[in-house]
This record gives C-alpha cells, structure tokens and sequence, in this order.
C-alpha cells in the first residue's frame, strides 16, 4: 500500500504547528530553536513529499540548501546563546528584553 | 566729448574709494598718501566740474544734438503692453554744474582739511574710502537724468552719512545717531520712492525730459484724477522732507554730530542735506503746474523759526550749528517753494561755502580746545586762534545778513521773493525776517561767548591752545573768501544777477518781475545788525546761564522735547509692538509654536507606538504568526 501525499502534508502541517506553538510558549531559547528546527524540518517534509509526488527533483533540490543553512544557523544561533548566558547566566527570554522601547 | 568728460568726473572719486578702500591695510600709517589719493580723486572731478561749467556757460549742456548724454541701457521691459526703460544717463545743465562746483569745490577743500583733522585716527583710510564714497554718491545724485538714477545717489548719500556719523563706533552715542540717521531718513525715502512710482504710473517713465515736458502738455494718465501731480510733487516733498531735515523729520540732524566735524561741514551742512532742495528745483515743472510751492514754503519757514529758537539755547558748538543749518535749509525751501528756484538754489551755494566754513572752523576750535564742544568752556580764544577768529567772523557775518557779505544777497533775494510771491507769502516773509534776527542772534552768541570776554578754559587745556597746522587753516581761508565774496560776484543785482541770468534756461526756472530790493535789502541788514547789536549786549562778557530760569527758557533749552515727544509716542510703541506683538506673539506665539507643536506631536505619537517595542521576543513572533494567518486566511477564503 502506497501512502498519499495528504498524508505527508498532515503529518508536515503538525510538525509545523508543533513548532509554532513551541516557538509562542517556552522560555527555554534552546527549546524554542529546537522548535523552529522542527518547522525548518516540517517544510523539507513537505518538499520532499510534493517533489516526488510532482516527479520533479526541484523540491529536493531546496530541502539540501534548507539543511546547509539550518546547519549555519544552527552554528550562530548556538554561539549566540552562550555568548548571552555568560552575560546573563540566563537564557530565558523573558528576561532578555533589553531592547525594550 | 562732454560725456566722456562726465564719466571722468564720476569715476574718479570712485576709484579714490577703491583705492582707499581695497587697500587700507598696504596705505596703514602713510597718511599723507591714502589722504592724497582721496583730495587728489576730488580735485580730479573738481576740474571737471569747472570744464563742465565752461561748457554750460558757453551754451553747450547735456542731452544736446550730438550726445543724448546716455551710456547704458540698465533695465528695460514691458508693463502692461507699455515697453518702458531706465537709462544710466547724464542730464548737465546750469543747475547741475552750480552743484557739481558746490560738491567737488567744497568737498575738495574739506578732502583737504581732513588730512590734518583726521591725523593719527586709526580708521584713517577708512574715512577717506567713505568720503570718496560720498562724493560719488552725490555725483550720481545731481547727474542723473531720470528720477531712478537720482534715488541711487540718494539712498548712496544716505548709506555714506550713516558710515561716517557712526566712523567712532566704538561711542555709543555715535552708532546711535547714526542708526537714527538712517531711519529717520527711511521714512523720507518711502515719500520719496512713492512719488516716483506715482509719476512712473502716471507717464511711463521717469526721464527728467520726457516727464517735463509731458507734463506741460498735460499727456500722461490722471492715476489720481486731477490732484495727480500733487499727490506726485508732496510725495517727493516727503523724501526732501526726510533727507534735507525739515520738519517734523529733522531730528536726526543734530545727532549727526557725532561724525568727525569735516563730515559734519561736507555732508551734513553743505552737500547732502541740501539734496531735497536739488530735488524739488529739479522738479520744478511738476511743482509749478500741481502748486504744490506754498506746502514747501509754509513747511520751510517753520523749520527756519523753530530750528533758530532752539539754536539760542544750545551751549555745544556744534550742535548749534546743525539747528543753523536746519534753519538755513528751511529758508531754501521758502525760496524754492515759492517759485524763486534760483533764489533757493543761490543760498544753497552760499550756505554752502559759509556753514561749511563755519564747521571747519568749529573742527579748528576742537582741534586746539582737546575735542572740548561746550561754549561755556571756552571764551577770549581769539588771541589764541587768530585765523580761526578771523574765519569764523566771516562766515557768522555771512549768515547773519551783514551787508554786502555772501548771505546777504541770497537770504535777502528769498525773503523778497516771499514777499512777492502774493497768497499768504506775506506771513511767510515776516516769519523769515523774525528768523533773520534770530540767526544773527544767536550765531554772534556763539562767537562772543567763545572767542571774546574772559578764558574759561581749564588750564591743563589751555597750555595747549594753539592754532592749527596749515594743512588746515588754509582751507578755511580759501572758504572764507567766497562766504565774503560770492554774493558780490554772482548776487549783485537779485533777480537780474548774473546767477539768475545763468540758471534760467533751466527746466522750470521762471524769470520773477520784483520791484525794486533795495528797501528789503535795508530791512534785512537792520535787522541782521540788530541781531547782533543785541547779541553783543548780552553776552559781550557774560556766560550763558547753566540752568534755564523760566519755563520758556527751559522748554526751549531742552528742544521743545521733541526727542521725547518722539520716543514716547513713536519710537516706544513701535518698540513695544515689536516686541509684544512680532517677537512675544508672532515669532515666539505662532512661529515657534507650529514647530514646537510638531515636535511635540511627534514625540506623544512615540510615546505611545514605543510601547510596541516590548523586548520580548515572542510577542513579536505572536504579532508575526497573526499576520501570517490573516494573509493566509485573505487568500483562501476571500480572494477568489
């Protein structure tokens, strides 16, 4: 049996939603990038899903420079929050607000 | 030939003034050269001037066949379909030569005399490039021949009094006259530029010629129904009102002191103020036929009386002086005004040469006193400065109406004239005779008070008395030979002299049939004597009195206050105005407050979006993820 792709979509659009959520709700910086390499990742399903359904290989294609450049920032967005919890000892984002207008 | 004669005449003390004026700072400390260059600049036009004179004796003057006397198309273009264009051009006739020889003759010899009153002066160079200034300023003035080329040298002359009244300006008293100077006369210059625009309205230029001559065959448009010309002539009344200190604008005169007392003699008695008189002789086409004379003679007059009651209590030398010349312009006036152009115009030539005179010899006087102006410190000076004694007698007499000096030819033509001018001229010519008295009065005060009776100078003053250097005193014996002479070379005669024979080709001047002179000439010489007879009572050996005993005497020796009536009625409201109204409500109320008021805006617009900036990065993702919805939700259920 052979799956279709609303399957993959749903499953996409959960993962997605999942990492919205995750993004809104914790405080946590590391959780919440973690959630958004879940969304980043949610959208390479649904490429991948959409590129073989089309028979064409472009959407794959995109999923390897999603990756290169999740994995750049990846590399930052990490270096970023040691460098904020050495000087904060935090790395709750409520307390990081001093850009506050 | 003749134009280019009067382009040289022009340009030289223009080019004295760049000299002087570009480069003072090489000329620093060669007085001899920077004063040379500017008496040598003058000398250069006063040749002129004399060729210039030749020629308009012989019969030849400017526009003639050969030469229209234009060298410049300056402003030409079209107003309401009509083409019009102002020329630099030159009008010469026997008016503007007896000025030019007035303006480069005594302003040649006070050039002159300047070198050796201005000795030591740290703006020495300075004061020669204004003088020259001056000169050309007022060249362009009697040169011109429209009305534009007139208000240039007009509003020149009234930039260069300014200058020099304020030359000290680190004196307070004199940055002040200066300022008062320049914005008295302002108010004339406004009379002034109306009427030229009321005659521009009225004949579609401002040529001398054209204007003349339409104006006798009455073609030009009636801009204020019949009464145009009399709007037009009192207009430029206003402006000679103005420049020529008459009243009620002639307040800024006596102030004029304050300049270096050889501006006082050039400028101030003997060319500037005298140009409003120019001005209306010029004019006398459009003031015969508008009849506007008798508003110039009455105003004259009362200047002539009012100017000579305040003379008999000034104790300043100078100051004394300045409300002579008030008076004495107002007795030009009177001859202009009523129709005696060439009468007016003669005193103007006398005064010229006797109150010049009588300033430089003041300036002698200050020179050996230690600038010292107040009468009632000097005394029994003639031992002390015999030519200074001597020149200031002439002059005193000149304008006293001594028999036979130069004075007493040309007031005694003006107050003849007024009296047979009919209308109310009689009232005129026995005000003028009461002045007359006065005049004698008071200026033989002034001598009797400070070159006769007992020495009141201080003694550390006195051990310096001295006479002054040649460079100076000649200049004051050349002037003194024409205040005595003039009037016999040019006066004998009244209404048929040769002065009157040689201006009367001039646009307007009208030949007058008088009687007989001679009986006014005995009235006036017993009342010049009488002036003096009583003088020398008075004050042969007595010192004017330092306190005003009776009101009269005070409201007199204070100038009828008029200064104060001025400064409370005019200057403080205008002030207050300014400063309540332009700067408190206008600049601070309505300018600043539009721009304040923006800013302000701006900043409660910040304040409260700045809220948005919370720091908290989630609200704006929340604010990201409602964005994202809303499109998404437009684009799938709404946009089809």
């Amino acid at each position: 049996m052979q799956l279709g792709l609303e399957y993959y979509l749903v499953l996409s659009a959960l993962l997605f939603t999942i990492g919205v959520i995750g993004v809104l709700i914790r405080r946590n910086a590391i959780i919440i990038f973690m959630c958004i390499e879940l969304m980043l990742n949610a959208a390479n399903l649904a490429f991948v899903a959409i590129s073989r359904n089309l028979g064409d290989p472009d959407g794959q294609l995109f999923v390897f420079f999603v990756m290169a450049v999740a994995a750049a920032e990846v590399a930052i967005g990490l270096a970023i929050i040691v460098s904020v919890f050495k000087h904060r000892e935090t790395i709750n984002v409520d307390e990081v607000n001093s850009l506050k207008g | 030939m003749f134009e280019q004669l009067i382009i040289i005449l022009l340009i030289s003390p223009l080019v004295g003034f760049l000299i002087n004026g570009l480069f003072g700072k090489w000329l620093k400390g060669k007085e001899k050269l920077s004063g040379g260059i500017g008496a040598l600049a003058v000398l250069v036009s006063l040749i002129c001037s004399i060729i210039a004179f030749v020629k308009v004796q012989g019969g030849t003057t400017l526009p003639n066949q050969d030469e229209n006397g234009i060298v410049y198309e300056w402003i030409s273009g079209q107003l309401l379909n009509e083409s019009f264009t102002f020329n630099i051009g030159f009008h010469v006739d026997a008016l503007t030569t007896v000025m030019l020889l007035v303006i480069t003759g005594v302003g040649f010899l006070i050039h002159v005399y300047s070198i050796g009153y201005m000795h030591g002066d740290a703006g020495y160079t300075r004061y020669f490039a204004y003088l020259n200034l001056f000169v050309f300023a007022m060249l362009i003035l009697v040169l011109g021949n429209n009305y534009l080329m007139m208000f240039v040298g007009w509003e020149g002359v009234g930039l260069c009094s300014y200058l020099l009244i304020g030359f000290w300006y680190e004196k307070q008293s004199a940055t002040d006259a200066g300022k008062k100077a320049f914005i008295v006369n302002r108010i004339g210059d406004f009379g002034f530029l109306l009427g030229m625009f009321t005659l521009f309205a009225a004949f579609g230029s401002l040529d001398f010629v054209s204007i003349f001559d339409n104006a006798e065959a009455g073609n030009f448009q009636q801009v204020f129904g019949a009464s145009t010309l009399v709007i037009a002539t009192l207009l430029l009344f206003v402006g000679a009102v103005g420049k020529s200190a008459q009243l009620p604008l002639y307040v800024w005169l006596p102030d004029a002191m304050e300049g270096p007392t050889p501006v006082s003699a050039l400028i101030h008695a003997a060319t500037m103020v005298t140009a409003g008189v120019y001005m209306i002789a010029r004019s006398a086409v459009l003031y015969n036929i508008a009849k506007t004379g008798v508003v110039v003679a009455w105003i004259g007059v009362l200047t002539a009386l009012f100017a000579a009651i305040i003379a008999l209590k000034q104790n300043d030398i100078k100051r004394i002086l300045a409300y002579s010349t008030v008076s004495q312009l107002g007795y030009m006036f009177v001859g202009v005004g009523v129709g005696a152009y060439a009468s007016g115009i003669f005193h103007l030539v006398t005064h010229a040469f006797f109150k010049g005179l009588m300033f430089l010899t003041a300036g002698s006087v200050m020179h050996a006193m230690a600038n010292e102006l107040d009468i009632r410190k000097m005394g029994g000076l003639r031992n002390k400065l015999p030519i200074t004694h001597a020149t200031f007698l002439v002059g005193a007499l000149a304008i006293a109406g001594a028999p036979f000096l130069s004075g007493f030819w040309s007031k005694d033509e003006i107050l003849h004239s007024a009296w047979g001018a009919g209308g109310s001229s009689i009232a005129i010519y026995i005000i003028g005779l009461i002045t007359a008295f006065l005049t004698a009065f008071y200026m033989f005060r002034l001598i009797f008070v400070t070159f006769y009776g007992k020495s009141r100078v201080e003694p550390e003053v006195a051990s310096h008395l001295h006479e002054s250097p040649g460079v100076m005193w000649v200049p004051l014996v050349i002037l003194a030979i024409p205040s005595a002479i003039i009037g016999l070379l040019l006066g004998v005669g009244g209404h048929d002299s040769w002065f009157h024979h040689f201006t009367e080709k001039v646009a307007g001047f009208k030949g007058e049939a008088l009687g007989s002179a001679t009986p006014f000439m005995i009235i006036s010489s017993i009342v010049g004597l009488a002036g003096i007879a009583y003088a020398w009572t008075r004050y042969k050996n007595r010192v004017p009195s330092t306190e005003p005993t009776n009101t009269l005497q005070k409201l007199v020796a204070n100038k009828f206050y008029i200064d104060e009536v001025y400064n409370t009625f005019i200057v403080q409201p205008i002030k207050n105005a300014s400063h309540f109204l332009l700067w408190k409500l206008f600049d601070t109320g309505i300018i600043d407050g539009i721009v304040n008021g923006i800013a302000a805006l701006i900043r409660v617009i910040g304040g409260t979006l700045r809220r948005l900036q919370t720091g908290l990065v989630q609200v704006y993702i929340v604010s990201m993820v409602i964005g994202i919805v809303l499109f998404l939700a437009y684009y799938l259920f709404f946009a089809n």
